[in-house]
């Protein structure tokens, strides 16, 4: 472990201005939301009120879990940040470890650095310094606005521990990860998968009929709803991830333990002697192929528990006075229809994830060298670019396609009507593509003009999911609003469609992806 | 078409820094051109320039006749390019690389990929990620000899290879001379370049100070001379065109510009030439010359 500090203060270095940002971002977000909060439901009675509506609304309490005192503020404004802000915080912990363990040594630079007084598990080490050092301060700062704003202090401890959980134990999920894969992609990619399925666990364990079942007991994110924060602080349930991360790290150590650098915990097998890839579009899919198919697959999974929850929907509405609320809503299949168009349209975001990864390989490409390699054939600019945007925006749109299939099929088994659900999931899922290849095609125009900075497109899809979840909240003004592209998508099942909005969607991301490949025909290589 | 590379007054910034102030560069038909400069002068950038990977921001660059930023795609059907630093995907196997990557260029001759393939000794099932640096530049340095084309623009390609492999490189480039091709090899080995070029062109913070035939390049350097003489010498420092002038009991060491090697022979052949050593300047000297002037 020799040179364990050193590696963590090149990894704080390296992430001086990201983490800060991350971390006073996130922070700031859970005190702005108790503010609004206050303002808008002043009295113990209005709490009750809107606390009881969200409890009764399953694509609520599937998206974002129960309230368990409906009479606290803390617990009802902090809703959206309890399962969906843990799930952030995981993402950004996977991302910040993943960083520094798998993605330095894939690049060889940590071979240079192995080479110095560092020993075997230092690298290790620091990553999981920096990941749960991490959750820790942002646990600390989350805490302290909480109390800042004038929330209790035992529920405000209770929410930064849940928060600063979250992330341990999926820093310690990713560290496990880095240690099986040998590319970062992969480690992302299996850390963020567990992260999907404990989110969709708990969503099923939620929406029990008297919920939380165990299912919501599986999860970890269900582990931070379930410690309960400003709804009796139930603070036995820390228990359960810290036992989950004390079982994780060493078990991270012994698999570094059993493996060379750069190596994973499969060894490669040879390949074949000859090629037959003839043509970039050829070697796009092929390089692109696993995590095309990983998304699809993992996405109809998360969507056939989605959608086999979605008859439950009704066991939630208890009170008479709700179910009479139901009724004038359109009754129970309403009811469904809503909690369905909130899946996919949550699905949606998640998948715009995949499209602009997919994009940003055009820039990982160029950074590494192999677009120097292709580029000097007789391979043209807009050529290799177009075959790895193709993956972006027809990979998409086949796994948000076989997203709303799977939903569509578990939904339609459960109600009888397999044939109709899938058909009715199938355009809602198509109505959502546009708005997705829009990120698409802002990912590649900042590729074109500005290829440094080309990984802002995770900064656009967070702020569009940040103020779409928070923005009427907030009481942003709509133009606001109106600028992300989820905005537009029309809500199906159950709502309108009108096709202004597609054409409209579809144009911009048409326009986007032509300015981009503008750019990048006119532009320097620049590794 | 006589000049393949015609580079006349390109410069190019890279935001303050200036990698290539005005940069000179002819290569003819058929000839084996050394590009030698030291790490950072600008070899890399000038090589990304011919294959219109990078814009120059003024200068005029011809490349087989094409302007390379327009052309590029058409140019890039006629050269083959080896980077200095090979990027290989990392789950496809060397095979598959070299296949791909000469497809792409327009064809690949099976019987000379193989033949390569023995003679560099590269196993090509190994997947991208477990290849060494010199085995990564093997990859693209066979996928591209195993190329039939016009240019071929290689950029450091030996710096990985050990001495066996090196001599087999050779021997590729002189079977490319032979049958007629273009080499464009970047190199700080002076060595090398001295061993396989035909001219050679020297670079220096994105100039070319020094552009000929070895045989050019010579003139303009002194060879160095050690005599073992019967009497102590006296007099040779009254002689113009010597240098570092050492005078022992034994003989005499100095470097002789070569207009001045005759009056020099003639000279400490007055007192008694016993052993007499001269070697012509290696690409060290003429370097050392070239590097050191300006810094001095
Ligand atoms: N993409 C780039 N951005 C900024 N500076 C660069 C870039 N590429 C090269 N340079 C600079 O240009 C100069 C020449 O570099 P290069 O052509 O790589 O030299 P060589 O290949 O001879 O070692 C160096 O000072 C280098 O730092
Ligand atoms: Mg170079």
């Amino acid at each position: 472990m020799t040179g364990t500090f050193a590696l963590l203060r090149l990894a704080l270095r390296r992430d001086r201005i990201l983490l800060p940002a991350w971390i006073l971002g996130l922070a700031a977000m859970v005190s702005i939301s108790v503010s609004a909060t206050k303002d808008l439901y002043p009295t113990e009675a209005l709490r009750i009120g809107a606390s009881s509506a969200i409890n009764a609304t399953a694509a609520l309490v599937g998206l974002y879990g129960r309230i368990y005192d409906p009479t606290s503020i803390g617990a009802l404004s902090l809703i959206k940040m309890t399962a969906f802000g843990a799930a952030l915080v995981a993402i950004v912990f996977v991302f910040v470890v993943v960083r520094h363990t798998r993605t330095e040594e894939e690049s060889g630079r940590l071979e240079l650095l192995s080479a110095g007084v560092v020993g075997r598990s230092a690298p290790l080490a620091a990553g999981l310094l920096a990941g749960i050092g991490g959750s820790a301060a942002l646990g600390l700062l989350t805490a302290l606005g909480l109390v800042g704003v004038g929330l209790p202090i035992s529920g405000s401890i209770a929410f930064g521990l849940s928060w600063m959980l979250s992330g341990a134990v999926f820093s310690a999920i990713a560290a496990v990860a880095a240690q099986v894969t040998t590319s970062h992609r992969s480690a992302v990619g299996i850390s963020v998968a567990v992260i999907g399925l404990s989110y969709v666990l708990r969503a099923v364990g939620d929406l029990a009929a008297n919920g939380p079942s165990f299912l919501s007991w599986l999860s970890p994110i269900g582990w931070s709803q379930q410690l309960r924060p400003f709804a009796g602080n139930r603070w036995v349930v820390v228990a359960l991830p810290l036992l989950l991360t004390g079982l994780l790290i060493p078990l991270a150590f012994a698999l570094r333990a059993r493996r060379d650098l750069g190596a994973g915990l499969i060894p490669d097998r040879p390949g074949p002697d000859r090629g037959v890839l003839g043509s970039t579009r050829a070697l796009a899919w092929r390089v692109q192929r696993s995590t095309v198919i990983a998304w699809l697959v993992g996405c109809m999974a998360l969507g056939g528990i989605l959608g086999s929850a979605a008859h439950n929907v009704t066991g939630l509405l208890v009170s008479p006075q709700m179910q009479k609320y139901i009724q004038l809503l359109g009754g129970t299949q309403g009811l469904i229809k809503a909690f369905l168009a909130a899946e996919i349209a949550i699905m949606a975001s998640v998948i715009a994830a995949f499209a602009i990864s997919a994009t940003l390989r055009l820039r990982s490409d160029e950074v590494s060298g192999y677009s120097e390699l292709l580029l000097a054939t007789s391979t043209s600019r807009i050529r290799l670019a177009m075959n790895g945007f193709a993956i972006a925006v027809f990979g998409s749109a086949a796994v948000l396609l076989g997203t709303g299939i799977a939903i569509g099929l578990a939904n339609g088994l459960a109600s009888g009507d397999p044939i109709g659900q899938i058909g009715a999931l199938l355009a809602a899922a198509a109505v959502q593509v546009p708005a997705i290849w829009v990120m698409a095609s802002i990912t590649l125009a900042l590729f074109g003009w500005v290829p440094r900075a080309t990984n802002a497109a995770w900064a656009t899809l967070v702020a569009f999911v940040v103020v779409g979840e928070f923005g009427p909240l907030w009481k942003l003004p709509q133009w606001v609003l109106d600028l992300s592209p989820f905005a537009h998508s029309p809500r199906l099942p159950g709502g309108s469609v009108s096709a202004v909005p597609l054409i409209w969607l579809t144009a911009v991301a048409v326009a986007l992806a032509a300015v981009g490949l503008l750019g990048w025909t006119r532009r320097d290589l620049q590794p | 078409m006589n000049n393949v590379v015609e580079l006349s007054g390109v410069t190019k910034r890279f935001g303050r820094v200036t990698a290539l102030a005005g940069l000179d560069l002819m290569i003819s038909a058929g000839e084996v051109h050394a590009f030698l400069g030291p790490n950072g002068s600008g070899k890399t950038t000038t090589l990304r320039l011919i294959l219109g990977l990078l814009r120059a921001d003024s200068g005029r660059l011809s490349v087989l006749d094409l302007d390379p930023w327009t052309d590029s795609t058409e140019l890039h059907r006629r050269l083959a390019y080896v980077p200095g630093d090979v990027a290989l995907w990392p789950n496809l196997s060397g095979g598959e690389a070299i296949d791909l990557l000469a497809r792409l260029r327009g064809g690949l001759d099976n019987k000379r990929r193989d033949e390569l393939i023995t003679r560099f000794e590269l196993d090509p099932t190994k997947k991208g990620r477990s290849y060494s640096k010199g085995n990564r530049q093997k990859v693209a340095l066979i996928s591209a000899l195993a190329s039939d084309v016009e240019l071929y623009l290689l950029d450091e390609p030996t710096s990985g290879l050990d001495p066996l492999m090196e001599a087999a490189f050779r021997e590729c480039v002189n079977e490319l001379r032979a049958r007629g091709r273009t080499v464009l090899l970047s190199s700080h080995i002076l060595s090398e370049a001295e061993a396989l070029c035909d001219r050679v062109s020297i670079i220096r913070s994105g100039v070319v100070v020094e552009s000929g035939t070895m045989v050019e390049l010579r003139h303009l350097t002194r060879t160095t001379v050690n005599a073992r003489l019967a009497r102590t010498p006296a007099e040779l420092d009254t002689l113009p065109g010597i240098h570092s002038l050492q005078v022992t009991l034994q003989g005499v060491s100095a470097q002789v510009d070569d207009t001045a090697m005759d009056a020099f022979i003639s000279k400490i052949a007055e007192f008694g030439v016993l052993a007499l050593e001269s070697h012509p300047p290696t690409l060290e000297d003429l370097f050392l010359r070239h590097y050191s002037t300006d810094t001095a």
